[in-house]
């Protein structure tokens, strides 16, 4: 007996699991009278299972490897920025140096101007302060970038930044008397003067 | 698809390998059966399987995100494999077209047991015979009968992968099974 083609697409549809209900009851009643068809079915059912039954393939060693040797190389950029999220800490330290140093660097050299603290009593002459004979400078004085020429008496601290210090004879400093010529002394001594303000505090 | 996918396809964006590594490791498997199936050679596959992900990873920027990403890298894989099935034809493939199947060649219509000599199905296991049959296939209908059958893929996902409307996928499907059935049956 020869079916009509509708039952075969019937089938297919019900393999496919996208039959209507009432194709389905159709096709089983069909199903039921014909052996043609339900041999069809059959070995439709048994060449799926067949597919279905091919084992699995074991993957190559190192795929991944050769995948990975194929890309395109990686932006340093990206590079970085993994180095900086497996390593946080580090990170963090090295952003801090980095920031530090930038400040100390830039400070350092930026501060070129001649400036001294301010006492009435001082008398500058191009970049070499003096302290007049005779006089008393109360409070400590600190010079950048310039001299200075102690005659008289100082009742407090001397720093000189970037210059020289002359201390006559008969000049008297009751403090200490400082000279920072070097990035580190200079450091030093911000650190100190900082300690010493939070001291303060 | 999940969250952590998600994430790791976001950073690849950004060129990071090593998320793009672990996403090789997700998919490698049902990529390279994938391939496998398609091809028949280990080595044929490996390649084309690699050669996705290779791809995958150079185009990812074109891969929009609100989509399934397996749907995605699949597509490019069974292009790889229907680019490589074409460049290799064999010349004593029995083309010619049977009148009214869409490309289903006059092998697909001899019974198994006619086509291969008994010695040679004696060596040969019977996943081989299986296997040789799938490849035996034209490429269309393969496709769809590996995407069905081995990576158990909706039909709706197998339309999306082949950018085929969902009645062709069907089509495929049915005449594929017919072919496979005509091989198979005396089994």
């Amino acid at each position: 007996m020869k079916c009509p083609k509708m039952y075969v697409n019937l089938i297919h549809e019900h393999l496919d699991g996208d039959i209507t209900k009432e194709n389905e009851l159709l096709l089983k009643e069909h199903l039921h009278q014909c052996k043609d068809c339900q041999q069809h079915m059959h070995q439709l059912k048994r060449t799926i299972a067949f597919v279905q039954s091919t084992s699995h393939i074991e993957l190559p060693m190192n795929f991944t490897a050769g995948v990975m040797a194929g890309l395109p190389r990686e932006k340093n950029r990206i590079r970085m920025n993994r180095w900086f999220t497996n390593h946080p800490i580090l990170s963090a330290a090295a952003v801090f140096v980095l920031l530090m140093s930038g400040t100390v660097f830039s400070a350092w050299e930026t501060d070129e101007d001649f400036s001294v603290s301010k006492q009435s009593n001082l008398v500058i002459h191009d970049k070499t302060v003096v302290v007049p004979k005779g006089e008393t400078v109360k409070g400590d004085i600190t010079v950048r970038n310039g001299d200075i020429k102690i005659e008289g008496k100082v009742d407090g601290n001397v720093t000189v930044i970037h210059g020289d210090k002359y201390l006559a004879s008969a000049g008297e400093v009751t403090g200490n008397i400082e000279e920072l010529d070097k990035i580190f002394d200079w450091v030093w001594y911000n650190v100190k003067t900082h300690a010493k303000q939070a001291v303060d505090f | 698809m999940d969250l952590l996918l998600k994430r790791k396809i976001k950073k690849v964006k950004k060129g990071d390998q090593d998320a793009f590594a672990d996403i090789v490791e997700y998919h490698k498997d049902k990529l390279f059966h994938l391939c496998y199936r398609m091809l028949g050679n280990r080595e044929e596959a490996q390649d084309a399987a690699q050669e996705a992900f290779i791809r995958a990873y150079v185009n990812i920027h074109s891969y929009d995100t609100s989509k399934k990403f397996s749907t995605w890298l699949y597509r490019i894989a069974t292009n790889l494999c229907i680019d490589r099935i074409r460049k290799k034809k064999p010349d004593y493939y029995l083309d010619a077209e049977v009148a009214g199947t869409d490309g289903l060649n006059m092998y697909s219509q001899i019974a198994a047991d006619q086509a291969l000599p008994e010695e040679e199905l004696e060596q040969v296991e019977l996943q081989e015979f299986i296997q040789s049959e799938i490849l035996k296939l034209p490429e269309k209908y393969r496709t769809v009968i590996v995407l069905k059958y081995i990576d158990e893929l909706s039909l709706k996902e197998i339309s999306d992968i082949l950018d085929l409307p969902l009645g062709t996928v069907k089509t495929r499907i049915h005449r594929g099974r017919e072919a496979l059935r005509n091989r198979l049956r005396h089994l």
